[in-house]
């Protein structure tokens, strides 16, 4: 499978990478150039193979269902994680106008 | 008294419960050192002020007669992937510019606890994807190393893991973090000269490590000798609530068991790893490890890893594929950069930052993950990855009947020139070839320097083990470093 310029842009807008027509053009080369390469797993047979979702066999853990378990990643820490934003107002993230 | 930036971790931190000089002291020395070291770029941040404070704690609790803990007095570098509470922390990415965690990542905090202090946060692969360090936001690390041909060309010291490999093999600083999801910390190592571990997936927590590929990711010490190795990862490792991979297992004392005695031991020689195009040294260098594995006790066998050649194009959805989903918090909301078009809405901000905040590579593995992902191609290149991934780990797990540890080059080649690769993303992957196996299975595995080539660069040998073994990867390596006598050093040319 290969991509062309219009694939690579609508690449492009799923991973919501602006790109311009010229750099699209330059990625597609590269791109193809890998999916070629990773095309030979098709030689693979893989009849009756389960795909790996853990690499090492590992049971899946819970946290307890309460609020501000750990005092560092628990609630009440709205000022640390808005301390990074690049626009942060009234305790919230700031973002440009979604609805008219 | 020697020169207190060629002591490695073993020995300040004996030397400062013993004694025979500060931690202060040593603070002091590797600040230096750090300070004069502009032209290696190895440091993104310094933070002189951190390590004294910190080497005065430790001081002050000896006066008072307290446990120094194993990394007592022990200044490190910190791998900028490590969240670090106060300090920036941008996994060497313009996107992350300005970022200053208010948290600190479960390996940086268990290292201090351990008596550790920070000397700053070393350069890297942009969100360590890259395997020469010429993807950072910040410029390029240029290795201490050169080639003996009297040029000064400026050499690759790997990557991701390339600020820390600079950092250590030029002295410094004693030992530094790395982080390794393909071989990120095992071929810097071999680039440079020095010691590098991969712990088993799950040994080393996760939580607070900026995320490249979740299922691979893995923390571990990057050091000048085998024993060094042993203590740090000894000090990283450990069970955390807060990573749901973290394995919930007692870390042992590896330190204390170290022992090159490898009497009883089977070490497998994958066939497969013998490929076309492999450096003539590094084949040589991989006969001498067999005989100084075998003058250490071992048996030598011949083992088979029929699917090698398929692991590093699985990586590479795989890989790609995480970091897609992964890399998708960076959009200009809660942190990092954001760039707002005049006029444009949400879905522009996200795709506008995200354009100006990541470099080439990262932008291409996105789109890579991107795509395999997507609807209609799934299948095809997502879920048959993860099947050969299947089949790789089943080739390791069918080794373990007949050896206890593999013995492998780290990588095909020495270190290249800065810009060799440039417009060659394939080839610049091929570097991994031999370190992404393990990577995908999970293993433990390490890389110890055995000589330099006829270029006067250093070659690595890497190890790997069977799961939660890294103690049979540390003496199989121990027994290389004492047979190897590797002692090179680059000439110091930055200062």
């Amino acid at each position: 499978m290969s991509v062309d310029t219009k694939q690579v842009a609508k690449i492009a807008s799923l991973a919501r990478i602006a790109m311009s027509d010229t750099e699209c053009e330059k990625m597609v080369p590269e791109l193809n150039n890998i999916l070629d390469w990773v095309e030979q797993l098709g030689e693979v047979d893989v009849t009756g193979v389960e795909p790996m979702t853990a690499v090492i066999p590992n049971h899946q853990r819970l946290r307890d269902d309460v609020v501000d378990a750990d005092p560092k990643t628990g609630g009440n820490r709205r000022d640390d994680v808005l301390a990074n934003a690049p626009v942060a107002e009234h305790g919230f993230f700031g973002v440009p106008k979604v609805i008219e | 008294m020697t020169e207190l930036t060629q002591l490695g971790i073993k020995a300040i931190r004996d030397g400062v419960a013993g004694g025979d000089f500060t931690a202060r002291e040593v603070g002091e020395a590797f600040n230096a050192a750090v300070a004069a070291s502009d032209p290696l770029n190895a440091f993104l941040v310094k933070t002189p002020e951190r390590a004294l404070e910190a080497a005065d704690r430790i001081d002050a609790k000896r006066a008072k007669g307290e446990d120094l803990g194993s990394m007592g007095g022990v200044p490190i570098g910190m791998k900028d992937l490590f969240c670090t509470d106060g300090v920036e922390t941008t996994a060497a990415s313009a996107i992350l510019g300005g970022f200053t965690p208010r948290y600190e990542s479960t390996v940086s905090q268990n290292l201090w606890d351990a008596g550790a202090t920070m000397l700053g946060k070393l350069n890297m692969d942009q969100f360590a994807m890259g395997s020469s360090n010429e993807t950072s936001a910040f410029g390029n690390v240029i290795s201490p190393w050169r080639k003996s041909d009297g040029g000064n060309a400026a050499m690759s010291p790997g990557g991701s893991s390339g600020g820390t490999a600079a950092a250590v093999s030029a002295r410094l600083c004693p030992a530094a973090t790395g982080t390794d999801t393909g071989g990120s910390i095992r071929q810097p190592a071999a680039f440079t000269g020095i010691t590098g571990v991969k712990p088993t997936y799950g040994r080393c927590s996760r939580w607070g490590t900026i995320a490249f590929a979740s299922s691979l990711d893995q923390a571990g010490p990057m050091a000048r000798d085998v024993a060094d190795c042993a203590i740090m990862l000894g000090a990283m490792a450990g069970f955390d609530p807060k990573d749901s991979t973290s394995l919930d297992m007692h870390v042992p004392d590896w330190e204390a068991a170290l022992s090159d005695d490898l009497s009883g031991k089977r070490v497998g020689i994958p066939r497969e790893y013998r490929m076309d195009g492999t450096d003539s040294q590094i084949l040589d260098s991989w006969e001498q490890g067999k005989q100084w594995l075998k003058d250490a006790g071992a048996e030598i066998v011949d083992i088979s890893l029929p699917h090698t050649k398929y692991a590093l194009p699985a990586y590479y959805i795989i890989a790609p594929a995480e970091a897609s989903s992964n890399l998708a918090r960076y959009d200009g909301v809660r942190y990092g950069l954001r760039d707002l078009p005049d006029g444009a809405g949400l879905q522009d901000m996200y795709a506008a930052t995200r354009a100006e905040g990541f470099g080439d590579e990262v932008k291409r593995r996105v789109m890579i993950g991107t795509y395999v992902l997507s609807a209609g191609f799934y299948d095809a290149y997502y879920t048959q990855a993860q099947k050969v991934r299947t089949l790789v780990a089943r080739d390791f797990e069918q080794a373990w009947e007949k050896c206890d540890v593999i013995l492998a080059p780290t990588c095909p080649t020495a270190s290249f020139a800065l810009g060799s690769l440039d417009d060659d993303p394939l080839t610049m992957y091929l570097n991994d070839v031999f370190a992404v196996p393990a990577s995908l299975a999970g293993l433990p595995a390490m890389s110890v320097p055995c000589g330099l080539n006829g270029d006067g660069l250093p070659l690595g040998l890497q190890l790997v083990g069977k799961p939660f073994d890294e103690q049979g990867v540390l003496n199989a390596g121990l027994a290389i470093e004492k047979r190897a006598g590797f002692s090179a050093q680059p000439e110091q040319w930055w200062s």
